[in-house]
């Protein structure tokens, strides 16, 4: 699965992107925040409020609770500040 | 039509070539927008913006935007639609956005240029981090922004 990050979550994370392969008991975004949290420090800060996280799979607006498969493109992201 | 960017653009000759050969439309509506110096909205406080960068999502911002455009087309009757969005580094005072409507009357491109912008500024995955003499800080977002963006809901 690619992850991807922007503004300052890349900042905490440390990556803009990054291919992972999570278990398969994660199948939903929220459960992805959940096992990303436990990969470094800097994934846990980056996901510490997700008041302030949004998410995007394959470039659409989703909750918490959306499936996730292998292939997606999955982003996380603060709210956005264009314009 | 969405162009995201970095060059700069020609407003005057952007809207000049807008509407060009449409007879039917009757009233275009423009949106320009410029960095701010953020000292200025709080002076003998905070830091002044020396300059700032606009980070996107290459992929997702076009889609997003033209859903938006779609959108906008779907609620009001218009002959044409352009949405430029730069990003990069920008100063103050540069172009940031330009959002055009055209329609056969004003109503509709008025409207519709208002709604284009509220909801770009809340949907169009675009980030801001500014530049300024005490460091360099992301924008956060306004809750302002979402009550402008809420106002179309229905």
């Amino acid at each position: 699965m690619n992850v991807l990050y922007f503004a300052w979550l890349r900042a905490k994370v440390g990556v803009g992107e990054e291919i992972v392969v999570a278990p398969e008991a994660v199948t939903t975004t929220g459960a992805l925040v959940e096992w990303l949290k436990t990969r470094s420090d800097g994934h846990a800060q980056a996901f510490a409020d997700l008041k302030l996280v949004r998410v995007a799979v394959n470039q659409d607006y989703v909750g918490w609770d959306h499936p996730i498969k292998p292939a997606d493109e999955v982003a996380f992201f603060p709210p956005v500040t264009g314009g | 039509m969405i162009r995201v960017q970095a060059e700069d653009f020609d407003p005057g000759a952007e809207l000049a070539a807008f509407s060009a050969g449409n007879g039917k439309v009757g009233g275009i509506c423009m949106f320009l927008g410029l960095v701010r110096d953020y000292l200025g909205d709080h002076p003998g406080q905070g830091a002044g913006v020396s300059a700032m960068t606009l980070e996107h999502y290459p992929g997702m911002t076009e889609r997003q935007l033209a859903a938006i455009e779609a959108e906008a087309r779907d609620r009001w009757p218009l002959h044409e639609v352009l949405i430029i969005h730069r990003h990069g580094r920008l100063e103050p005072g540069e172009r940031i956005v330009l959002v055009a409507t055209a329609s056969s009357h004003r109503e509709a491109a008025f409207q519709s240029c208002h709604f284009l912008m509220d909801w770009l500024k809340t949907k169009a995955p675009f980030w801001k981090i500014e530049h300024t003499d005490q460091g360099d800080q992301w924008v956060a977002a306004k809750d302002e922004d979402d009550d402008a963006a809420r106002r179309w809901t229905r």
